[in-house]
């Protein structure tokens, strides 16, 4: 018998199992498909302290970027302490941004407030119709993918099946002691929901309520474009102050920002767009055209090159925008990690260090209150 | 909407004027539709029927054919008064439903224009055939990506396109029947072709052959030609390494077993190598719209349709490879039923054409044979070295295939997304075969959302800005 199941080999499972096999713990990763399939190969790898407000969320994210760093001694994931850089269209934008980052700072977010002239010198190709910025050295980016399959094989002992199907769950009573899969039962001492998105989905098969929902994305990715003399054309995580109030929105509508980065592999990668419209893939060429427009926006260079391809993945989404981290009272043994919207690659680390600590009884690195699983309860 | 370039609605657009798209578009024409016929090379005739452009003065244009006659016919038909709007040089990125005139669906598509200063325009139809052919199946091995290496369609296109041969001593491999054409063009060029080295047997389409006397009049012609050169024509053998440094000086060529796997090899000096194992249906614009598609005989991923080559996609259309590789002349029949179906489906008077569909049954059998006869083998994998390229856009290893799988990824996507195969420019055209194989899994249908690359400012809708080069 296997400690722990954990259901999805996303990049927040993947951190679950590692963190849970560092413990001492014998674990086993079951997802559907291969590894990082779902939402954690449709991002882009955001490691963000910039875009959250003082709460809870920017706790778990300041604790999850120290563990990332620690995390990529491992190597293998292009982990890359880049630095976000967020710009302001007027100068009241630009007001309201420094009150954020004062506000951040309290919490330990590091940050340097950019005047306009001062912005060619950390990104020489920017639109001069800004109003200034502020820089975020935390921020940080990794290659997604390869960071979940390299945690799960990092993790000691770890063992990963993929193609394995969760069809319910083994019981005793309330209790929750292993999964029924389509290639057999797989007993176990805890299970932790880290199936993202399908989150719900899998609770649902425990009978349990966990209200999460789908918020759409498309990302454009160009041509591979290297600047002059090797370095980058794009250097930072570069995005507008809009992308933090359309994180944090409650529409169901489309809501668009520009998030422009580059990758080691030479594409820049522009998002981000997020709408409700359930699991449909069905290209909006309308939202392409408005990536790309507000791309061109911020860098007028871009417009000469080429996007080659475009994907979009599903957000996992919970009414208050919290992911759903710990311990659920309603079928002790159960766990579950999921909900982590856009964000789930810079919390992995934090949600499968608190869940491991949850697993073994470790006294808790912070209030994981706001992260119950049962608060959604009418 | 950005850069519409004409917002009059047409009652059907195609895309594609090879055989298919041709056929189609001298039906539905003729039975009183307006049509537009869209393609992205300048001259009519799709990848079959490429041929020089007048300005090269070519004295017979049709000397390296098999039924030119056929095209001349068709193009004949396309001429001015035809109704048909013929618009060349037009690549399209996109296919996307949107809502027509009267509350029915229409189909949007976006096409780029020109060259590199290319400009955006959308094309607006009621019903749309998608009729895109399909590009050589590839398989990697040592030495592919030097210079000198070509697709067997790509030396054909450039023999027929540009009256260029590949090289002066040129081999020939891969497998099916494609490679006899090809062949046959170069030597009747001046090329010396070293040899014709079939991987599977010569002779396997024999039964199917005998049945069509067409296919074995063609193939007689071919393999008289190939003797009248002293082109030898060798099954059971293939290229499993291409050598030269910088460019291509010899290859290593070995007899397979039933499995592929090779025995000891031996050297042939050669400048160009041409080398083709079958075909891909290019199908992602079928799929941009969420047409079904099927797994053909031999797994490849093409458009099911029903017999008036109606996608699941109600007002779409597709015909020739894209619904399953057999052929121009299958192509041909395929577009003359798509075209009548689109006539008859939008209210127009069509005579019932019995021989079509019968015809249509009959190409269709012999495409089936044709891929059991020349199947790829599994054995090709043991070609590749760890350094081999896989995928040449994005410069993936072999090795690095190997270790994703080791990480976890178990079918072609989650090795694209581990490793970066298909990435790149191409996104998978070249390597997807391939690298489905390695994931071993049937090729899956692809997902194209932007079939060509399109420059930002041109989506955006806003004038290009400044090129820091």
């Amino acid at each position: 018998m296997t400690d722990v199941v954990v259901v999805g080999a996303g990049v927040v499972g993947a951190a679950c199992a590692y963190f849970a096999a560092r413990a001492g713990l014998s674990v086993t990763v079951v997802d559907r498909g291969p590894v990082a399939a779902g939402t954690t190969g449709s991002g882009e790898g955001n490691i963000l302290v910039s875009d959250k407000e003082p709460g809870p969320e920017l706790e778990l994210a300041l604790l999850s970027n120290r563990l990332w760093r620690e995390l990529a001694c491992l190597g293998g994931f292009d982990f890359e302490p880049k630095g976000g850089l967020v710009v302001a269209e007027t100068t009241e934008i630009l007001d309201a941004l420094a009150t954020l980052a004062d506000g951040q700072a309290g919490r330990g977010v590091e940050h340097t407030l950019v005047a306009e002239e001062e912005l060619p010198g950390y990104e020489p190709h920017l639109t001069r119709d800004v109003a200034g910025g502020v820089f975020y050295p935390q921020d940080a980016q990794v290659q997604p993918m390869l960071a979940a399959a390299r945690l799960v094989q990092h993790g000691p002992g770890a063992t990963l099946r993929t193609g394995t199907t969760v069809t319910g769950f083994l019981r005793e009573g309330d209790r929750v002691t292993g999964v029924r899969t389509d290639k057999g039962d797989i007993p176990a001492g805890a299970v932790v929901n880290a199936s993202g998105t399908w989150g719900g989905e899998l609770a649902a098969l425990a009978g349990l309520d966990l209200p999460i929902l789908p918020r759409r994305g498309f990302i454009l990715v160009t041509e591979p474009i290297s600047g002059r003399l090797g370095v980058p054309l794009i250097r930072h995580k570069v995005y507008t102050a809009a992308y933090v109030t359309d994180v944090a929105s409650d529409s169901a509508g489309l809501s668009t920002s520009a998030v422009v980065e580059g990758t080691p592999a030479g594409t820049v990668l522009i998002g981000a767009s997020r709408e409700r419209v359930g699991f449909d893939r069905t290209v909006s060429i309308p939202v392409l055209e408005t990536l790309a427009r507000q791309a061109v926006r911020l860098f007028p260079v871009l417009a000469a090159r080429r996007v080659i391809r475009t994907y979009c993945g599903f957000r996992p989404y919970c009414p208050d925008h919290l992911p759903v981290i710990g311990a659920d009272p309603r079928a002790p043994g159960l766990y579950h990690a999921c909900g982590h919207e856009g964000a789930g690659i810079g919390l992995a680390p934090a949600t499968g260090h608190l869940i491991a600590g949850q697993l073994t009884g470790a006294a808790p690195e912070m209030d994981l209150s706001p992260f119950r699983p049962e608060r959604f309860a009418a | 909407m950005a850069g519409c370039g004409d917002v009059s609605m047409k009652d059907l657009a195609i895309v594609g004027a090879g055989p298919a798209g041709m056929a189609a578009a001298v039906a539905a024409s003729g039975a009183g539709l307006s049509v537009v016929l869209i393609d992205s090379a300048q001259r009519l005739g799709g990848q079959y029927f490429r041929h020089p452009p007048e300005g090269f003065h070519a004295r017979r244009p049709g000397a390296l054919h098999h039924g030119f006659a056929r095209f001349t016919r068709l193009s004949d038909a396309l001429g001015p008064g035809s109704g048909v709007e013929v618009r060349l040089a037009h690549r399209v990125w996109a296919v996307e439903k949107v809502a027509g005139e009267a509350g029915d669906g229409a189909v949007a598509v976006h096409c780029l224009v020109g060259a590199r200063d290319e400009r955006r325009e959308t094309v607006l139809a009621r019903r749309l055939l998608v009729a895109t052919g399909a590009h050589d199946r590839s398989l990697p091995f040592p030495g592919w990506d030097l210079p000198g290496v070509f697709t067997a369609g790509g030396a054909q296109a450039l023999l027929k396109g540009d009256l260029v041969v590949a090289g002066r001593t040129v081999v020939v491999a891969g497998t099916g029947p494609f490679l006899l054409p090809v062949a046959a063009g170069l030597a009747a060029a001046g090329a010396r072709v070293a040899g014709v080295f079939e991987a599977n047997g010569r002779f396997g389409l024999a039964p199917a052959v005998l049945a069509h006397p067409g296919k074995l009049a063609e193939a007689a012609g071919y393999g008289y030609r190939l003797a009248r050169h002293g082109v030898p024509y060798i099954g059971g053998h293939a290229v499993i390494a291409a050598h030269g440094q910088g460019e291509l000086t010899h290859v290593t060529v070995a007899r397979l077993d039933r499995h592929w796997d090779p025995g000891p090899g031996r050297t042939i000096e050669c400048d160009a190598l041409a080398v083709g194992y079958g075909f891909v249906p290019q199908i992602e614009l079928a799929t941009q719209l969420g047409c079904a598609t099927r797994a053909a005989r031999d797994g490849t991923p093409v458009v099911a349709v029903d017999d008036g080559m109606r996608t699941s996609v109600p007002g779409v259309y597709a015909a020739g490879e894209p619904t399953g590789v057999g052929g121009a002349e299958l192509a041909e029949v395929e577009g003359w039923i798509a075209g009548r179906a689109a006539a008859a489906d939008l209210g127009g008077t069509v005579r019932p054409a019995p021989g079509l569909p019968r015809k249509r049954a009959r190409l269709s059998a012999f495409g089936r044979a044709l891929q059991d006869a020349y199947p790829v083998r599994d054995g090709w994998k043991g070609w590749l070295r760890d350094d081999t390229p896989v995928c040449r856009c994005e410069e993936v290893p072999y090795a690095r295939i190997k270790e994703a799988r080791v990480l976890g990824a178990v079918d072609a996507r989650s090795l694209k997304l581990l490793a970066r195969p298909g990435m790149g420019w191409c996104q998978g055209r070249v390597c997807g075969y391939a690298v489905s194989c390695l994931a071993g899994e049937d090729q899956q249908a692809p997902r194209r959302p932007i079939a060509q690359p399109v420059r930002l400012g041109d989506l955006a809708g806003d004038p290009p800005g400044e090129d820091p080069r």
